[in-house]
């Protein structure tokens, strides 16, 4: 864990660095399943190899929800590399998909 | 609660109500927040949403034995217990024993970045996990609106916000929903348009540098409710609302006499007293003593056994003790028996209403038999405030028949505004006036008016003497009353002539009866002469007898000689 953390703070923040995803969704809905697609999509486009995705069905498992602060779903959670970052929405706009999650920075124009 | 709109159908079938357990919040509703369903917290910052939204959660989990949800979105669960722990809640140990269920939903905007689009299914989950873990009947959003701020897209948001206004319904959970108060509209995001049950509007008002919290219920859907706006009160004791408003003229009256505790002032009534349950004004200038009269009327009141709360507004209950102490009246063990009690604030200290709400709870909880309000000239405001808080007082007073005692300072000018239009709210109006004259000062006291009986119409001097206060018999010459050494001298000019005139009556009395003495003397004289008189003449007839007696016994001694028949 704290190997990881390490790693992922030195290097650059384009550069590799294992990423741990989840994804918090309630019921299979046409939104969750969107964003899911989208977000492996986005996934196997800029982090092949490098990224772990966990889906967590928040009826299944609704005391989740408080602990990680979800309000909207989707929600994509970054847990690593830190800082923790919060992607809601069905991730189709994946520019912003892409900023939030630090792999692109901020549109400059 | 006559200041009530009613609705006729409000009887046909009435609402299920989830009483708060808020002091007078539950009389202004008519018996609770509508149960099952969302209510409307609205206010300004600081005006008490926060506070009176956890009071329902926590009175329902303690009193009502209804868990409950608190859902806050601005204070962290740590803050929240803390910052109630200072008004007596114990909500740690609630949530420890599963009886209230707290989440803080964190809403950061800097946090989030959205893509796409997106519904609030989690805050559902939480909130249903969170009902079904400590199986609530109620539940508190404190401050729902923060997600407007932190969430951009608020098509999705009022859409969802009405999605949970029908969600909370159908739980049939009695919910308080809080929102802070907009521009010209109740809430600043308009959420009063999804919640059409139960409004309550929050307000925290200035005025003469001094704050009135003020509690108002907008709407109420399917419920009569008081309409009025009742002043609120939030102190260690929690929050209570005061229903105080301008009662029907519906008390009973009582023919009960009450000793006013000075012998003399109970014989100027006619009655020989205060009649129960009435309001009595004692007006006076500096220093006249109405503190005096007041802690009699307050001693009589204990010595029967009854409870009294004293209101200082001006003087420290030590410092009443301590001065009445001089007067020979010592309440300190009447204090310490538990049948009086005084409640010392500085008028400043809070508004008007807040004095009302004040003397409200206390009388509540003490229930006393007579309240002295020690002097009500200390109130501050504009006059028809202050009248109408006295009238408020008074009714209060009056519909539980307890007997109001209310001092007035008045300003040496005079009396015409003096008494804040209250005369015709009192029943008995002592008031206490200066003589002055022969360059000194005199207590006069005199009834202005006393309704119900017929009461002196003197004005008798009185005296503060170490044994109490001392009515002084009025003295009425033909210069009028007199007081002070005036009243003195005139007794001793009339001593002076009265010793004359015994003495007067004396020689007189003397005089009569030397003369008596000379006359019987006469009088036995003249019958001793009588008496000689009548001895001579005994004497002389008794002789002519022996002569008589002699010529015949010698007329029979010849008649025998010469042989004859005795005759």
């Amino acid at each position: 864990m704290n190997q990881l953390k390490n790693t992922a703070m030195e290097e650059p923040l384009l550069a590799g660095g294992h990423y741990n995803l989840r994804l918090y969704v309630a019921g299979q809905t046409p939104k969750s399943i969107t964003a899911l697609a989208n977000l492996k999509n986005i996934c196997e486009e800029h982090l092949v190899g490098r990224y772990q995705i966990e889906v967590i069905d928040l009826l299944e498992h609704p005391q989740l929800a408080a602990g990680d602060q979800i309000l909207a779903v989707p929600t994509l959670v970054r847990r690593l590399p830190t800082p923790l970052k919060r992607i809601i929405g069905n991730l189709s706009n994946m520019e912003r998909v892409l900023v939030g999650l630090d792999l692109r920075p901020v549109a400059a124009p | 609660m006559n200041t009530v709109a009613s609705k006729p159908a409000a009887e046909a079938q009435p609402l299920a109500k989830a009483r708060t357990g808020i002091t007078g919040l539950d009389e202004v509703t008519l018996g609770g927040l509508p149960a099952g369903r969302p209510t409307l917290i609205c206010g300004g910052p600081g005006c008490g949403k926060t506070l009176l939204a956890t009071t329902f959660v926590v009175n329902g989990a303690v009193m009502f034995n209804e868990p409950g949800v608190f859902m806050s979105f601005e204070e962290s669960g740590d803050d929240l217990i803390q910052n109630v722990a200072s008004l007596g809640y114990r909500l740690d140990s609630l949530v420890a024993q599963k009886k209230i269920a707290i989440d803080f939903v964190r809403v950061e905007r800097s946090e989030i970045e959205e893509s796409g689009e997106y519904d609030l299914e989690g805050l559902f989950v939480r909130l249903d996990y969170a009902i079904k873990s400590v199986g609530a009947k109620r539940v508190v959003l404190d401050t729902l609106e923060v997600l407007f701020a932190g969430l951009g897209d608020t098509q999705i948001l009022r859409a969802e916000i009405r999605r949970l206004f029908a969600w909370l319904k159908e739980r049939k959970v009695s919910a308080i929903i809080t929102a802070e108060q907009g521009a010209g509209a109740l809430t600043r995001f308009g959420i009063e348009e999804y919640v059409s049950d139960c409004v309550l509007l929050l307000d925290n008002r200035v005025s003469n540098q001094v704050t009135t919290r003020r509690l108002r219920i907008v709407k109420y859907r399917g419920s009569a409710h008081g309409t009025n706006e009742y002043p609120f009160l939030i102190d260690a004791q929690g929050v209570s609302v005061l229903p105080v408003t301008s009662a029907g003229l519906a008390h009973s009256a009582s023919d009960d006499v009450i000793s006013t505790g000075i012998p003399g002032l109970n014989q100027m009534l006619g009655a020989g007293g205060f009649y129960r349950g009435t309001s009595i004004l004692v007006t006076g200038t500096a220093g006249t003593g109405k503190t005096s009269l007041a802690a009699h009327f307050v001693e009589a009141a204990c010595a029967r056994g009854n409870r009294c709360l004293y209101f200082a507004f001006e003087e420290s209950p030590a410092q009443i003790i301590r001065n009445m102490r001089s007067i020979g009246l010592d309440l300190q063990p009447r204090v310490d028996a538990g049948l009086l009690r005084f409640e010392a604030a500085r008028p400043s200290l809070f508004g008007l209403e807040m004095h009302l709400a004040r003397m409200y709870r206390e009388i509540e909880e003490f229930a006393p038999a007579a309240v002295v309000l020690d002097p009500i000239s200390a109130l501050r405001g504009e006059t028809g405030d202050v009248h109408s808080m006295l009238l408020r007082v008074i009714d209060l007073l009056k519909s539980r028949g307890i007997t109001a005692f209310l001092t007035d300072l008045l300003s040496v000018e005079g009396m015409d505004k003096a008494d804040a239009g209250m005369s015709s709210l009192m029943d008995t109006w002592l008031s206490l006036v200066q003589l002055e004259s022969n360059g000194e000062r005199n207590r006069g006291i005199y009834v202005l008016k006393s309704r119900g009986m017929n009461h002196s119409n003197q004005i008798r001097e009185y005296q503060l003497t170490s044994q109490g206060v001392k009515l002084v018999d009025a003295y009425l010459g033909s210069g009028g009353v007199l007081t002070g050494s005036a009243r003195i001298a005139q007794e001793m000019v009339d001593a002076d002539s009265a010793i004359r005139r015994a003495q007067d009556n004396e020689r007189r009395h003397r005089d009569i009866q030397r003369k008596r003495a000379a006359l019987e003397r006469q009088i036995a004289e003249l019958r001793a002469e009588l008496e000689a008189e009548e001895a001579e003449a005994q004497k002389v007839l008794q002789h002519d007898e022996e002569i008589e007696k002699r010529i015949q016994a010698e007329r029979r001694a010849m008649a025998v000689q010469r042989g004859g028949p005795a005759s």
